[in-house]
């Protein structure tokens, strides 16, 4: 079928955020279809069909992941919305909850339904002041209206919706980190399984899904599954938001079809490269994942398509380099992020971006050594796949990548006494303390 | 369980918020306490409303310092090390002698690459502040912060609760003389 926005259509239209301007365009029909005539297994069924998948980053495909919570389980079942967008490069859900936040609610009510699910908690960022405040709004709205409740849209089945504001750490984003933090402890991921949908918050099932997923649900319904994977490559279908940032004419949130060309998501959407500039390297999917050169980035952003192409889609946070940046502190940026977030639990993490930070330090600052670039990868090696959760693994992967693919950056580094913005910001600090002095 | 009432000394602790008040001066309103019920109504443990609670002691007392801490503590019966625990592992929380106005310059790729320094740079030059540092006078703290989620609109910040984005040095200008301003209107208060 022909491709149609679902999250961003309204977008710039008066009111766009209230409940009334929803209905108008045929909004919570779904969800009541959903309440009213779907049996709850076919729904998972019709969501496995549609082979939608995670739009958080992991790109697990949603209806698999709630077929694995127990039907027979007597513990209440929850759904923790994972709205703690922190991937550097990553802005879509933050606009959907400020500009959609009934999309959001009614791609909740669908699985909760098809999970038989009583209570969902919104794990938000403490940061999005503004989207808690529209999110609460819309809420409040669902609750008058009956839409939410005791009795959702008159079918009898109870629904709760609670926002829970996080404080500021990217590792709540981590969907067991998340868990720990709701359950009102430091946000330390723990080790699966048990798996969150057998034993997730309170040791209760829990299903976690980001935003966009749930957004995508009563288009589903809308359309069928069927149509629905019609939509760009199959094995990773539908609409999808790609958030454009760094070196482009025109950043922004843009929602397409998955499997849109790299370049033409560059070139035609973001306006392409700032100021004229040639393409150095792009991040495409937050910056854990693999940096592309310029050489590199004729691949298809889907699911797919870049683990062939050696990185990731992540959570599809497209950041771009022009020919001036320098890669030496393009990588001191990301892996200072990575040791700044580290939550500390395990040794490899806590130590390594530590370390890699340190190291990338040095080569910028002109004291680098030429066995520095070896001793990246040797420290990634004691990091990768040795930690409870990835946040070591989505460390590692830029490191490793950044400083293979633009070894010239780090050797002119180490050979010319630092990056080249370094040299500049010390050569002036020193001019300046010279002149006052 | 028993924990350590509050008349127990905090004062190691006083230096590193740089305050001391006694917890036992503090109390919700009635308001605030209305609130804090409903919270517990929401989550099956009452562990889990110490995160919303938190916030909610922010908002009534104007930061977090350990007198704040320890009166969440003992209202919700949990050891004051472990709240003390939490608020540290999280960033976002308003700790003691955080100036009025708290500006946060997302400094992480996106920002970097579009300037988020020369805006730190301008704000230390206005403010005579470095990054973690407040300004004597207690109104402004100034802070380089990890990705704000609108990496479109970098370089921005965030003070207080609102984000300023797509900023221009003469923006930051802007925004210092408006929130001086509104200091001096908004008198002591």
């Amino acid at each position: 079928m022909r491709f149609k926005k679902i999250c961003t259509q309204h977008i710039g239209k008066k009111n766009c955020h209230t409940l009334a301007f929803y209905k108008k365009q045929g909004g919570y029909k779904q969800a009541a279809s959903a309440l009213k005539k779907w049996d709850p297994d076919d729904l998972i069924e019709e969501v496995k069909a549609s082979n939608l998948r995670g739009r958080g980053g992991a790109g697990f495909p949603t209806g698999v992941k709630w077929a694995f919570v127990p039907k027979d389980s007597k513990k209440p079942k929850y759904l923790v919305v994972n709205a703690d967008e922190s991937e550097p490069g990553t802005f879509k859900d933050r606009l959907i909850m400020e500009k959609n936040p009934h999309i959001l609610l009614e791609g909740i009510i669908i699985c909760c339904k098809a999970v038989a699910i009583e209570h969902a908690y919104i794990y938000i960022r403490g940061e999005f002041v503004f989207a808690t405040e529209r999110l609460q709004q819309a809420i409040d709205e669902a609750y008058k209206a009956g839409i939410l409740g005791n009795n959702c849209l008159r079918s009898g089945i109870k629904i709760d919706v609670t926002i829970h504001r996080g404080a500021g750490a990217y590792i709540c984003g981590e969907e067991t980190g998340m868990l720990t933090s709701l359950e009102g402890y430091r946000g330390e991921p723990k080790l699966k399984p048990p798996f969150p949908a057998v034993e997730g918050v309170f040791g209760c099932p829990t299903v976690v899904n980001n935003v966009e997923t749930l957004a995508n649900l009563p288009f589903i319904l809308e359309v069928g599954a069927k149509a629905y994977r019609s939509i760009g490559p199959e094995k990773s279908p539908g609409p999808k938001l790609f958030c454009v940032s760094g070196h482009v004419e025109k950043p922004g949130t843009f929602e397409l079809p998955m499997g849109i060309p790299l370049r033409t998501l560059i070139d035609k959407h973001a306006g392409g490269v700032w100021k004229g500039r040639k393409l150095k390297a792009v991040i495409p999917g937050g910056t854990s994942a693999h940096v592309l050169t310029a050489a590199e980035c004729d691949v298809a952003m889907d699911i797919e398509s870049l683990a062939a192409a050696g990185t990731m889609l992540g959570s599809a946070g497209i950041i771009v380099m022009d020919d001036s940046t320098c890669m030496v502190d393009a990588l001191l940026n990301v892996m200072r992020f990575y040791h700044h977030e580290s939550c500390g639990q395990c040794t490899p993490c806590r130590e390594g971006t530590g370390w890699l930070e340190k190291i990338v330090q040095r080569i910028a600052h002109g004291e680098g050594r030429m066995e520095d670039l070896d001793l990246v990868h040797d420290v990634c090696d004691r990091m990768l796949g040795k930690t409870i959760c990835a946040l070591a693994d989505a460390a590692a992967f830029p490191a490793q990548s950044i400083v293979t693919k633009f070894s010239d950056d780090f050797v002119a580094a180490i050979e010319n006494g630092g990056s080249p913005a370094w040299k500049r910001r010390h050569l002036s600090t020193v001019g300046g303390g010279a002149s006052h002095g | 369980m028993r924990w350590p009432s509050s008349r127990v000394s905090t004062s190691s602790l006083a230096n590193w918020t740089g305050r001391i008040t006694l917890a036992q001066t503090l109390c919700f309103s009635r308001e605030a306490m209305k609130q804090y019920k409903w919270f517990l109504t929401r989550y099956p443990t009452r562990r889990a409303a110490l995160l919303p609670t938190l916030r909610l002691a922010e908002q009534q007392f104007g930061e977090l310092g350990v007198a704040e801490m320890r009166y969440v503590a003992d209202l919700m019966k949990i050891p004051p090390a472990a709240v003390f625990g939490v608020v540290t592992f999280y960033t976002h929380y308003r700790r003691a002698g955080t100036g009025k106005f708290h500006l946060q310059v997302c400094s992480t790729l996106s920002c970097a690459l579009r300037g988020s320094e020369d805006v730190v740079t301008r704000i230390s030059e206005r403010l005579g502040i470095g990054p973690g540092e407040t300004s004597e006078c207690g109104l402004f703290s100034l802070s380089k912060v990890e990705c704000l989620g609108s990496c479109d609109t970098a370089p921005m910040l965030q003070c207080n609760d609102d984000y300023h984005e797509g900023l221009t040095l003469e923006d930051v200008d802007q925004l210092i003389e408006q929130l001086r301003a509104e200091a001096s209107e908004g008198g002591n208060g």
